[in-house]
């Protein structure tokens, strides 16, 4: 086992835990989304490194080469981007939705505007 | 470059430039795939993640505000959080195997029977095409319910509003 024979995996790691850092430390709704695509791309590149040869060519046949690399996680991963920015689709949606109601995008003062509402009823049910 | 980029995305809060860097930061993901051969993938993934991901992203922008707030605390415990789930993974990885190594699973169990056969069973030469309309059809039928399902729910989002503002614009004239 050698060092660089992993490296792959730890590029694929550290792009991880950045997106999951950008993901569960800020508030902003829009960076959220925006680390959760950084989390996404890891993955991508955690499906594609393994699947790669050391002189192979990319998966498309010809008579003068013999290697090449896996085409199934390439395929996985088309299925997986396109996914991926419907989903982001969808967030921005959510978020630009979240900013016409509470007029905000950031968590804390979405939280906030939701304790403020739900006090004065909370007060009435007593 | 790439750990660079996100790096500075982490740290800026102009959601503009990270939204920039975010595209700046596909374009290399791109690049990378190319490299490992996965040209289809790199593809997709300059026009869909730099190209219509940063165009939807700064339409959003358009819609709200582009400056984040200020932290109100310091990020210290997602910082350990990230770092500790890091650590597993590293410590994960030591049981895989090396990369490009030919005798690895991924390349032992059934990649040699698409190479082998795609060519004569569907006549088309580029294997990830064989496989993603062929083989796995139904995969990718699937994949269009997905993107359909997300643009009705994004259509049923924002149309809403549209009517609301129709009828505040009604009240305000009755």
């Amino acid at each position: 086992m050698s060092l660089a024979g992993h490296f792959s995996y730890w590029v694929t790691i550290f792009l991880m835990v950045a997106g999951l850092f950008i993901l569960i430390s800020r508030g902003n709704l829009i960076k959220k989304l925006v680390g959760l695509g950084i989390f996404q791309t890891s993955v991508y590149l955690l499906y594609i490194a393994p699947g790669k040869l050391i002189g192979g060519t990319a998966p498309i046949l010809a008579d003068n080469f013999t290697v090449y690399s896996n085409p199934l996680p390439h395929v996985l991963i088309l299925t997986a981007i396109v996914v991926g920015v419907a989903t982001l689709a969808l967030g921005l949606a959510l978020t630009v939705r979240i900013r016409e109601t509470y007029g905000s995008i950031e968590e804390d003062e979405i939280l906030a505007a939701d304790l403020v509402d739900d006090a004065p009823a909370a007060e009435e049910k007593r | 470059m790439m750990v660079a980029t996100v790096v500075i995305l982490a740290r800026s809060r102009n959601l503009f430039a990270v939204v920039v860097l975010g595209g700046i930061y596909s374009f290399l993901m791109a690049t990378v795939l190319v490299a490992l051969d996965a040209v289809d993938v790199a593809m997709t993934e300059a026009a869909v993640g730099a190209g219509v991901s940063t165009v939807l992203l700064l339409g959003a922008l358009h819609l709200c505000k582009a400056e984040e707030a200020k932290p109100a605390h310091r990020p210290w415990l997602p910082l350990a959080v990230a770092v500790g789930t890091g650590a597993v993974l590293v410590y994960g990885t030591l049981g895989l195997p090396a990369f490009s190594d030919p005798e690895a699973p991924i390349h032992t169990h059934v990649a040699p029977r698409y190479l082998n056969e795609a060519l004569k069973e569907t006549s088309v030469p580029n294997v990830v095409t064989a496989v993603l309309a062929s083989y796995r059809g139904y995969d990718t039928l699937g994949e269009t319910t997905v993107v359909f399902t997300a643009g009705a729910g994004v259509i049923a989002l924002l149309r809403r509003r549209k009517k609301k503002d129709k009828a505040d614009a009604e009240k305000a004239a009755s």
